[in-house]
């Protein structure tokens, strides 16, 4: 088959982008800010790298972890406002994207799992497929498989949720009017502890993410995240 | 490309261009009018403090509390950040009991004073035990004695413009290089005036020790403990927001 003959099926297979304008600005604002969360985050932990459980912790008080860094006095201090400014950014982003996705039926239609594949069978499959690197990459499919979906919905309305309860459950301000979201979690400091177990799981997620989208074909994922389109003929339109 | 600009979609982003930039334009009138501008509303990260900021006042309008404990809960460490001043000025205050120390109050208030130790113990005394938490991290639970600032404020006929209080605390040469220093620091009306908001002398049960503030310290129930500054030698109270903070940190310390 000739070059012009591949790039014409490729223009007859993609009728449309294959991620929205919405989906692929949001994703990016999102990138960007969680970010600038996890580096002001980290070096808001330096000041105090240790983790306890309960309403109190401190120096000579037991600690569940003891991060091996050593303390660093001071970045803690003008870590946290652009801790904040990011946040503000990527709650903004997240709220665009969670309205455009109920709104559009992006949810319903591309994300949540269909009821046949929520057996165990299909489920298996899918992993066992991928741990003989056996993929159905998204390219060929045009769809996300059941694993995909499930771990999709999850981190958007489970995990993002997560991080952003427990961050807000260690402002005086919130839980002087909602005191039940640091007492449901045990307390200011098993917030903050649950707040760094919920961004590790993040990180976790992240890396999977990056690794698939290595496999799967990174320049072409990746552009189809930026322009909308996996072939580079085309352009968003 | 060739309909890219048609003119539907030229009026259409024009119409919500200028709905954009005067929406946002009401924002900050309507924010500036019921006090939501932080003092610290400038350059790219007053962007969040703004935000912050702003949500928070109208969350938490109403005098929301912070969460109280139990005796029991109460922490056997309290952590210091920095020690107290070891200067001669306050040292010999300390050794004679701050009976020599005055409060100083003064700017928009009908009677300016000048208090003493024993005539601050004097006003109605209220106990709150609270969580102190550093925003380095960490956390502990102490009881807090002294007299409410709302009360104080009343007493000296504190004038209606009032919008802000400047809390200055003695010099501390210890800290003239570290994080903590504060040279002085404002809070503004509706933390002044919030029930848990005490000027301290008194600390689980005995006066307030040096390293804590002694003789009194502000207290504040919904703040990191940066707010709440110690060694207090003086109080202004003041309609100028640009009169705030003189230290590192963010001024709102609510979070």
């Amino acid at each position: 088959m000739s070059v012009a003959a591949v790039s014409a099926s490729l223009n007859r297979t993609e009728t449309g982008p294959r991620h929205s304008a919405v989906v692929r600005i949001t994703h990016w604002i999102v990138v960007l800010s969680a970010l600038g969360l996890l580096v002001s985050g980290i070096g808001i932990l330096m000041s105090h790298p240790r983790l306890y459980w309960g309403e109190t912790g401190y120096v000579g008080a037991d600690s569940l972890t003891d991060v091996p860094i050593p303390f660093v006095i001071g970045p803690s201090v003008w870590n946290r406002p652009i801790h904040f400014f990011f946040a503000w950014i990527l709650t903004f982003a997240g709220l665009a994207y969670v309205s455009y996705g109920f709104i559009t039926r992006h949810f319903r239609n591309d994300l949540v799992p269909r009821k046949a594949d929520l057996h165990w069978t299909s489920i298996s499959g899918v992993i066992l497929d991928h741990l003989r690197t056996r993929f159905t990459g998204t390219n060929a499919a045009g769809t996300y498989n059941v694993v995909q979906r499930v771990t999709y919905l999850a981190v958007v309305f489970a995990l993002f949720p997560a991080i952003f309860w427990t961050g807000l459950a260690m402002s005086f301000g919130v839980t002087s009017v909602f005191p039940v979201m640091a007492v449901a979690l045990g307390g200011h400091q098993s917030a903050r502890t649950l707040h760094f177990a919920f961004v590790a799981l993040l990180l976790l997620f992240v890396a999977v993410h990056i690794l698939m989208i290595y496999i799967a074909g990174f320049v072409n994922n990746v552009r189809a995240m930026i322009t909308g389109y996996v072939s580079p003929g085309r352009k968003a339109r | 490309m060739s309909n890219f600009f048609t003119r539907r979609k030229l009026i259409t982003a024009g119409l919500s261009t200028a709905a954009g930039a005067s929406g946002v334009g009401a924002a900050a009138y309507f924010a500036s009018r019921y006090g939501l501008i932080p003092p610290d509303h400038t350059g790219i990260l007053g962007i969040g403090e703004t935000l912050t900021y702003s949500s928070q006042r109208l969350l938490t309008s109403g005098h929301s509390l912070a969460r109280e404990f139990k005796r029991s809960d109460i922490s056997k460490i309290a952590p210091v950040n920095g020690p107290h001043p070891t200067d001669e000025n306050y040292r010999k205050l300390l050794a004679n009991g701050f009976r020599e120390w005055r409060l100083l109050i003064a700017g928009l208030v009908g009677r300016p004073a000048s208090l003493s130790l024993e005539e601050l113990k004097r006003l109605p005394s209220e106990s709150h035990i609270i969580l102190h938490a550093c925003e380095e991290g960490w956390s502990y639970i102490a009881e807090w004695t002294g007299v409410r600032l709302a009360f104080v404020l009343d007493l000296l006929e504190t004038r209606p413009e009032a919008r802000y209080v400047v809390f200055e605390p003695f010099a501390n040469p210890n800290q003239a290089h570290t994080v903590v220093r504060v040279l002085w620091d404002t809070i503004d009306m509706a933390d002044a005036l919030h029930p848990q908001t005490l000027l301290a002398y008194g600390m689980n049960g005995d006066a307030l020790p040096a390293d804590h503030g002694a003789p009194v310290r502000l207290r504040l129930g919904r703040h990191f403990g940066y707010k709440n500054t110690k060694y207090l030698s003086r109080m202004i109270v003041t309609n100028d927001r640009d009169f705030y903070r003189k230290g590192r940190g963010t001024w709102y310390g609510g979070i």
